[in-house]
Order: structure tokens, then sequence, then C-alpha cells
């Protein structure tokens, strides 16, 4: 389980986050949906290690670390493939790098296939779609020995379509490879199609403001009304907030609000 | 052709032609200024004697740019590297650049004789700014974002520098090497000037006392030719190597 607790970064004057604290559990799917600015980012470069934290604690599988750089995959937003290697080189860039498994050759070939990409593993990003070069940029965080997985927007710069179909590849991939994914996304549908729970996020500083327990089985339809319901309410969850508005009704049914941490 | 190209090779033509016709009508004589049709005439008539001369000039601007490499490389990397030696060089280099290079070729005359080897570094000398801080500038100017992602895959110095500095500030490194190539000539025609048995400073030098100023043109015209032939070749490597760009 990936535990946060009391976790506190401001950038001079400005508190990103105070007090934070949120749970993961081990092997799931989380999403943490919340309005640009709010701090998400920052959340994930504190956790790998890129930005140091303040104060407070961070654990994982009961072992707290000062950061899980050493113990995540962190797929950033931009698929930052280096233009001068091949898609199969760019993918192996971690085993190349920390040179332990010469093997995983075979693995990022096989990942290549699941993902569409077999074919064009000699291709330079250059030469291929956006959508190719971000399914390469998920080959490549794949690649990564560690169970932790953070996505920060992937697939947020994709068409539809591609999107869609890369959404499907993210499910299967976790259920195979038991990964334990935490994915910011600022698409709720996004959202609530792929996770086993939702974080709604509220800025300055950053909380949960809300956190749903989805038992819907996947894979989910987006027209699912469960799924619709959850949709209308977190979206006027984070409306409301905007406009530091009032607080709203909490739908029934399959939605399990527990509440912020 | 480009608009621009036809632009430049109008503007040459001009050039040329107002010159020969010059030389032509007032009847200027060729100690003094000779027409373009002479000096071409000469530079290629007169290729038996030229090219030896030209030879050794090549030679050692191609070793001076070897040897400027050699250090400018390393020494780029090391004060990327290490901030602190980036303090303690900087000055040197640009010390280096505030001093002519005609200030300096009397000493390598001194210190390495009249051969080859002064000249070589002369030649290294005037290579060796352009390169290195070309180069430090590349590596400087890295996205940060990338660098992240390669702290995060747990790679050390030596394996960013392979995989993402080096590669990212290549094109910074052929920049530089450009200006080097061309500016290298320089160095090595002074240090002929100065105290040379071959080469074609040192046949500028024989022509010119010799009132034969056609022939110091001809071998500014074969400098030239060398300058642009080692600009072009830097270009094709550039673009066999830099392919991504």
């Amino acid at each position: 389980m990936l535990a946060v607790s009391h976790l506190k970064k401001s950038f001079d004057d400005l508190m990103v986050f105070d007090n934070f604290g949120l749970t993961v559990p081990r092997g799931g799917f989380t999403a943490l949906v919340g309005p640009s600015g709010c701090g998400k980012s920052t959340f994930f470069d504190v956790l790998s290690g890129i930005v140091l934290k303040d104060e407070g604690t961070i654990s994982w599988c009961g072992t707290t670390y000062p950061h899980l750089g050493r113990h995540v995959a962190y797929m950033q937003q931009k698929d930052l493939l280096l233009p001068w290697l091949s898609l199969l080189d760019n993918a192996l860039l971690p085993v190349r790098i920390s040179g332990k498994n010469r093997h995983d050759r075979e693995k990022a070939l096989f990942l290549f296939k699941r993902l569409g990409l077999l074919g064009f593993e000699r291709y330079p990003p250059g030469k291929v779609s956006g959508g190719m070069r971000q399914r390469c940029a998920l080959v490549r965080t794949l690649m990564f020995e560690h169970e932790l997985v953070l996505l920060d927007e992937p697939l947020s710069a994709l068409d539809a379509i591609t999107r869609r179909s890369l959404q499907q590849h993210l499910l299967l991939l976790q259920s195979e490879f038991g990964k334990t994914i935490v994915m910011i996304t600022h698409d709720v549908e996004e959202a609530l199609l792929l996770a086993d729970e939702v974080l709604v996020l509220t800025p300055f500083p950053m909380v949960v403001r809300e956190r749903f327990v989805l038992d819907v089985p996947k894979p989910r339809r987006s027209d699912h009304h469960e799924l619709l319901r959850i949709k209308e309410y977190v979206l006027d969850v984070l409306q409301r907030d905007a406009h530091n508005g009032s607080s709203v009704s909490i739908p029934a049914g399959l939605v399990s609000p527990i509440g912020g941490a | 052709m480009r608009k621009s190209g036809i632009i430049a090779l109008a503007g040459v033509i001009l050039i040329f032609t107002t010159w020969e016709l010059a030389c032509r009508i007032l009847s200027v004589p060729d100690f003094i200024l000779p027409a373009p049709t002479r000096i071409l005439a000469v530079a290629v008539f007169q290729a038996p004697i030229l090219l030896p001369h030209a030879a050794v000039t090549a030679l050692e601007i191609i070793m001076g740019i070897s040897l400027s490499l050699l250090v400018a490389v390393p020494l780029a990397t090391m004060m990327y590297a290490n901030p602190s030696i980036e303090r303690a060089i900087s000055p040197f280099l640009v010390v280096s650049q505030a001093i002519p290079v005609f200030a300096l070729a009397p000493l390598f005359i001194v210190w390495f004789g009249y051969g080859i080897a002064g000249k070589v570094f002369m030649a290294a000398i005037i290579i060796f700014f352009p390169i290195t801080v070309s180069l430090l500038e590349g590596y400087k100017n890295c996205d940060s974002e990338y660098v992240m992602l390669f702290r995060l895959m747990g790679a050390g110095f030596w394996d960013t520098l392979r995989f993402l500095y080096w590669p990212w500030a290549l094109p910074y490194f052929f920049a530089g090497l450009k200006v080097g190539v061309t500016v290298a000539t320089i160095g090595a025609v002074i240090g002929e000037w100065v105290g040379a048995q071959q080469g074609l400073g040192y046949l500028m030098i024989q022509a010119n006392a010799r009132l034969r100023v056609d022939m110091v043109f001809a071998a500014i015209l074969w400098l030239s030719v060398m300058g642009m032939t080692m600009w072009i070749c830097v270009g094709i490597i550039e673009k066999k190597v830099i392919k991504w760009n």
C-alpha cells in the first residue's frame, strides 16, 4: 500500500499542499482528478523525488522513504522519447541504464505487440504518430521493474479514438503485470472508466475533497448509468469548488463517498 | 536555385565583373591589383607550385582541428560535470581569445621551431574556443524534463552523457565546429607568415616579396576553397550524424 501523510510542500509563498494525505491500495488503479494547478503533478514530483518535500511521510509496502524515486515508474504528460533512438531503444532505455537484465528485449517486444507497435521497432519517434509515441512511452514505463506506476495525464494529448484504445491497453496491462497505478487525469470519464477508486482533489492547499470506490466491473461503458451519475456529481463538485460554491448532495447507489483524507 | 542563391550569385558576378573591367580599363598593373581572370589563371596553371603548399596548410588545419577536438570535448564535458571546474577554467578560456594569435605566433616558433607543430597549435588555439563554448552551451540547454527522466531511471552522469547530453549537444557542437574550421585557416596562415618553410602562408610571403600579387591572390583563392570544402564536409558529417533534426 502507498501511504502518504502530513505531506507539506510550498514554493516561496505558495502553499501547494499542507497536511496532505492519502492511501492507495496495492495492485489497484487509483485516479486523481482535480483542476489544473491544484498540485497533482507536484505531488507526483514529490513522490518520485524530483521535488523534495518540506514535511510528511511517504511509505510504500510498510517502509517509509524520503521519496519513492527508486520504487516508481513515472510517465509524464509528454512522451519524452529521445529522437536519436529508435522506438525499441527508447523503450529499452531503463534496462540499458540499469544494466540488470539484457533479456528484457523479449518483454519489450511482447509489449510492442500488445500495444500494436510491432513492425515499428526501428522507427525513430519523429516518424510515427503521437499515439504511437505515447504507447512507446507507456512500454518504457512498464519496462521499469517497479510495481508502483505514476501516470501524469498520459493520454491527454491524444485524439478520442487513440485514447480509448490506450485506455483498454492500460487496463489489460495493469491486470497482466499486477502494477499499482496512480493516474492523474482531467478527464472525469476516463477516471471512472479505468480506476478502482477516484480521488477528487481541490486546490490551495490541495486536499482530497471526495473519494469514490467504484465497484462497477471492467471493462466499463461510459454510458453506464451509475458512472454517469458519479460523473455529474464530480463535475458539480469541481465546478462549485472553482466558484467557491456551497456543498452538493451525494448521489446514492454504487457510489461510496468515503470522504477526504 | 532559390531566390536568395540567385541574388548571392548575381552579387558575386557583379563584384568580379566590376573588378575585371576596372583593371582592364584603368590598366592597373598586376603587381598592384591583378584582374580576377589573371588570378584564376595563376591558381589553375600554377597549381603544381600551389598544391604542395596547400597540402601542408591543409594538414596543419586538419591536425589543428583534431588536437582541439581532443582537448575541447573532454574539457567542455568536465566543465559541465563539475561547475567548479567551469568557474576555474572560464577566465583562461576568455583570456585565450582576448590575446591576438599574432602575439602568440612568434612564441610558438621559438617553442616548436619552423616545422608543422607550431602551426598546428596556432590552428588548434583558434578552433578550441568555439568548439568548447558551443558544446558546453549544448549540454546546458538540455531539457530539464529529460534530465529528470534519466534521474528517475537511476542514470549516473556517464549514462546521461552517453544517451542524453551528448546527442542533445551535437547540433551545438557542429555549429561550433563549422565556425572553427572556417577560422582555422587564420591560425595556420599566421603561423606560416611568422616562420615556416612550406604552406600557403609561406608562399604568400615569398610571392609578396617578389611583387607576385597574382600569386598571393591565387594562394588566398586556394585558402578560400579549402575553408569552404571543410565547411561543406562538416555539414555533410553533421547531416549523417544528426539524422533526427
